[in-house]
């Protein structure tokens, strides 16, 4: 599959913890405005591929890669590359909601001001919150704790947290996973309003989701012999539900659905 | 049906067991003795401070505010020992309190694993050693040293700087490691949080770390200030005996508790006037400390609340 | 950096060099912190070391040569020689002393050897030096020796360890040469017995009431409050009370005087006994908290298992809860302990005894203890005599350094459990 102009691809991407390989081999494109599921059994290494994308596994100390990830014709472990740069260009939502304990306004306006905001802080608050259609919820309380709203509410603020700064791409892992089924629908649809803007990758457990939300799907899977994850399948989501070209992806996408 | 056990009651209703009961007796006024400690300390201190200020020399007025101790003559104003303890708890503190943190800040977010696996407990047992070993580094190295710096003309050979500095540096790994401690503890998604949206690392940890730790490091400041107003074998050894107010720092002057211990030291007379001055001294002393103490554990609880 | 940006105009000023390069700065700047505490802190112990070894100047009032008999030289000459050398040197008073206090027929070689050197040489020392001067300026103590050769035939120049054997065995003495710190040692060793016999226990069973019995009312919440507060009176404030308390008001059982006790050298209440007491307060808040933290570490599945095979609660507290936790609470203990042992402010209010040369042997002693050895050697304006506190500070943190070592492995141990 040949995308035109790709955000972000990978050329044989291996991730490793230490002495343990926990990627093998990706080579995987992600498109532009598009929202792309990455999809796979508990431990297959999707978080991890998924925070390759922004240098996040750095932070876990003694990891490293081999080969490539290319953005925006770059490779974004190049030798002068800055990660903090990187994440300022790609951004993330985590699996738990995190918002800072500061107050609803800070936590949006916080990163917008590190770095050198130079438009109204308060618009970019509320259109940001209005993006991740929490701004009718909060307006009234913008001074409150963030951690008196509700779990639905905080990943929806973490969100707008995550657009404020305006990064091209969003990483998004498991964004739903600790919600109830409305505030997950909720997500779903902020993530189609945001895709006119923005690349999304979103990884999930949860395989309707998966087909409901997303423009294409990467099937991850471990190797059966080294206990290594690696994408077996690449497609448009579409094509991936229905007519799966790899027998194990077919399994594991009928055995959810039954 | 019992097969070895003994004969089961039918009911199920409570049995009274004289065991239990007398144990758990036991161990309750084992926690009580903690309140009778301090009930001790409140009336002991109480008692002889009263006979204190009984006395016609004394009276509360003149102790709070007279600016001279000196029993011989009957002055008794408590102002140049209680600055010269405000005085050496500053300077402590002006170093403690900078380095501390900023080790605390080095330890958690910037050394590698391994580092910190080293430093932090020796750190711990540095504030471990005795303070009177303290006392003999003051005196024997530091007061040199500063005379040597700014000239044995200026600087007496008991000093309350050379005492403060001292003080500082023990407790520097106090201030490091509770800071230490509560920086570590602020959850790693709050760090993931900002460095995902392109914080360096030192926004991460002077502008999302730091304020979410900050009252574990107030807490810790506030100890480290209590632990320099008590501490006491420091100045003993190298800030002087005798009172003396002054804020100079390269004056002798003796503190609070330099003259509890100087006072006790020979063998005191009961019921003399320098016997109850220390009990006097000594209350005031608890009151500071009491008072500070609140306030930490204040802060602190409200701390846990925000994390749980 | 990446310069390619997919919206051109951006809304961020972004001045990602300037932010990247104060981070350098502020992290050199939290390095150096630490690094200057931890070269204060090296400074003690080098302080300390450096103190311990040098050179020193000591004179005797009679010259070893010249007491050889026929060619054997004083060291070598058998224990009669020795005795006989004593009773010709020491007044009729003071030999009579010593034969109370102990035959010298009994006594050993080393006793009487030592008794020679403080009574019959009588060495003083006359200069010292630091190790650093020692290794440096060598010349230099050499002149100074040769000038003070003129005034001290006798003067030998000698490097000496302060802290060695000899430090140990030997007891209080006026002469900084001979002096040594057992009486301190065994002092220190007394007390903390007492410490530990009060402190323990009760410490333990506050812990475990707080932990497993205690439930969420006003008193218990009084007695939790009460005892973080006890944490962080000054130790001083314990002196003042142990003074009033164990010292004063309980002195017929502190002196042991009621129970008939009567040692010649205990007029008062200040005894072992009640520095122990004194201490025991002192660190009861510390073991209890400890304790507690140790207890509450402890499962939860574990009690409930417990309890649901029908054990009773003290059934569980002893089979399952304190097993468990004894490996932190002995943890919280030694490390309450060494505290102990290095308090030196509680036990001068309290009433150590300044120089007392013979050891506490019963509760009811008098007692110097071995911060109060080096407080009192420290706060002598004579520099030998510093350079015994330092030798007396290097044992007591090697003392300490043990315990803690001690500590720290049960700990380990401990960590691995769960
Ligand atoms: N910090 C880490 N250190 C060492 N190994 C890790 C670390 N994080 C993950 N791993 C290992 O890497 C592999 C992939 O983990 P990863 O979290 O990427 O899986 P995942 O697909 O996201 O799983 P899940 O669906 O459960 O979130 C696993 O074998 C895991 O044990
Ligand atoms: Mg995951």
């Amino acid at each position: 599959m040949n995308l035109i102009s790709p955000v972000l691809e990978t050329h044989n991407l291996n991730i490793y913890y230490g002495d343990f390989r926990a990627v093998t081999d990706v080579n995987i494109q992600i498109p532009r405005h598009k929202i792309t599921a990455i999809i796979g059994p508990s431990g297959c290494g999707k978080s991890t591929l998924l925070r390759a994308f922004n240098r996040m596994n750095e932070l876990v100390p003694n990891t490293h890669i081999e080969g490539e990830i290319i953005f925006e014709g770059q490779n974004l472990y190049g030798r002068d590359i800055d990660p903090v740069e990187v994440r300022y260009r790609i951004g993330m939502v985590f699996q738990k909601p995190n918002p800072f304990p500061k107050s609803i306004y800070e936590n949006v306006a916080w990163a917008a001001r590190i770095h050198g905001y130079r438009g109204n802080l308060d618009e970019l608050v509320e259109s940001s919150l209005t993006k991740a259609a929490l701004w009718d919820e909060v307006k009234d309380i913008l001074k409150q704790s963030a951690l008196s709203l509700s779990g639905g509410q905080q990943q929806r603020l973490c969100i707008a947290r995550a657009i404020a700064v305006q990064p091209e791409v969003i990483l998004m892992d498991e964004p739903a996973s600790a919600l109830d089924p409305i505030a997950t629908l909720k997500i779903e649809e902020l993530m189609q309003s945001l895709k006119k803007d923005y690349t999304i990758v979103i990884v999930t457990h949860n395989m309707q989701q998966a087909a409901r939300a997303s423009d294409y799907t990467s099937m991850m899977m471990l190797a059966e012999n080294t206990r290594s994850g690696t994408v077996i399948e690449f497609e448009e989501t579409n094509t991936l539900f229905t007519r799966p070209k790899d027998k194990r992806t077919e399994d594991y996408v009928t055995g959810r659905f039954g | 049906m019992n097969y070895g056990y003994p004969i089961r009651n039918k009911g199920l209703q409570k049995k009274i067991k004289p065991g239990e009961t007398v144990i758990h007796v036991l161990l309750f006024l084992a926690g009580f003795i903690s309140i009778f400690t301090t009930i001790g300390i409140v009336f002991v201190l109480g008692k002889d401070a009263w006979l204190f200020f009984r006395l016609p020399e004394v009276n509360l007025w003149d102790f709070l505010t007279g600016t001279s101790w000196q029993p011989h003559i009957n002055k008794f104003g408590i102002l140049p020992l209680f600055t010269s303890t405000l005085l050496t708890t500053a300077i402590a503190m002006t170093i403690a309190i900078p380095l501390g943190l900023a080790a605390a800040i080095y330890l958690s977010e910037y050394a590698s694993q391994k580092a910190r696996k080293i430093i932090k407990p020796t750190l711990e047992l540095l504030a471990g050693i005795p303070t009177i070993v303290y006392g003999y580094f003051a005196l024997t190295m530091v007061t040199p040293l500063l005379r040597s710096i700014f000239g044995a003309n200026i600087v007496e050979i008991y000093n309350t700087g050379s005492a403060g500095l001292v003080m500082g540096i023990l407790i520097l790994p106090l201030v490091a490691s509770i800071c230490e401690d509560s920086l570590s503890a602020v959850p790693r998604t709050l760090r993931d949080a900002a460095y995902g949206l392109g914080a360096t690392k030192l926004e991460v940890a002077i502008k999302i770390v730091l304020p979410a730790a900050l009252s574990g490091i107030s807490a810790a400041i506030i100890l480290g200030i209590t632990r320099a107003i008590g501490e006491t074998m420091i100045v003993a050894v190298a800030a002087g005996a005798g009172p003396n107010l002054t804020l100079n720092p390269f004056k002798g002057a003796e503190t609070m508790t330099g003259h509890i211990v100087r006072i006790s030291g020979g063998d005191l007379s009961y019921d003399s006037i320098d016997y109850n001055s220390i009990f006097a001294i000594g209350l005031f002393l608890f009151l500071i400390t009491l008072v500070l103490n609140i306030i930490s554990q204040r802060i602190v609880r409200k701390y846990r609340e925000v994390y749980e | 950096m990446i310069v390619k940006r997919m919206r051109e105009t951006s809304d961020f000023s972004n001045n990602l060099s300037l932010r990247q390069r104060s981070g350098k700065y502020w992290r050199i700047a939290f390095l150096a912190a630490t690094i200057i505490g931890i070269l204060a802190l090296s400074a003690l112990i080098i302080n300390i070391v450096d103190s311990v070894l040098g050179y020193v100047i000591v004179d005797s009032k009679i010259n070893p040569a010249t007491l050889a008999v026929n060619g054997i030289e004083l060291e070598e000459q058998s224990s009669e020689q020795w005795i006989q050398l004593l009773k010709d040197n020491l007044s009729s008073g003071a030999l009579k002393k010593l034969e109370e206090e102990r035959p010298l027929l009994e006594r050993s070689r080393k006793d009487l050897y030592f008794l020679i050197e403080t009574r019959v040489l009588r060495y003083e020392v006359l200069e010292t030096w630091s190790l650093y001067d020692s290794l440096f300026r060598k010349a230099e103590i050499v002149n100074e020796y040769l000038s003070i050769k003129k005034d001290y035939p006798g003067a030998q120049l000698q490097f000496k360890s302060w802290i060695n054997g000899d430090l140990v065995v030997r007891s209080q003495s006026s002469e900084a040469s001979t002096a040594g710190i057992r009486t301190a040692v065994l002092g220190s060793l007394w007390t903390i017995l007492f410490t530990i016999l009060f402190a323990f226990p009760l410490g333990v069973g506050a812990a475990i009431y707080l932990e497993e019995y205690a439930r969420d009312n006003w008193l218990n919440r009084l007695i939790q409050t009460n005892i973080n507060n006890l944490a962080g009176v000054p130790s001083i404030i314990y002196g003042i009370l142990g003074l009033a308390i164990f010292v004063r008001a309980l002195e017929p059982l502190t002196s042991g005087a009621l129970f008939g006790f009567v040692d010649p050298t205990t007029a008062n209440g200040r005894t072992v006994i009640s520095a122990g007491l004194t201490l025991g307060l002192l660190v009861l808040p510390l073991i209890i908290i400890n304790a507690q933290e140790a207890i509450r570490a402890v499962p939860q599945s574990l009690r409930k298992a417990s309890y649901g095979l029908g054990a009773t609660k003290w059934q569980t507290i002893w089979a399952h809860v304190l097993p468990n936790a004894l490996p932190g609470i002995l943890t919280g203990t030694i490390l309450a302990i060494s505290r102990a042992i290095g308090e030196t402010a509680p036990l001068v209010v309290v009433g150590a005894s300044t120089a007392i040369t013979f050891d506490p042997s019963t509760p009811f002693s008098k007692f110097t203890t071995l911060p109060i050895q080096i407080y009192q050697w420290t706060s002598r304006p004579q520099s030998e005599w510093r350079h015994l506190a330092a030798a007396t500070i290097i044992f007591l943190l090697v003392l300490l350094l043990c315990l803690n070592a001690a500590a720290i492995l049960l700990r380990n141990r401990f960590e691995k459990k769960y």
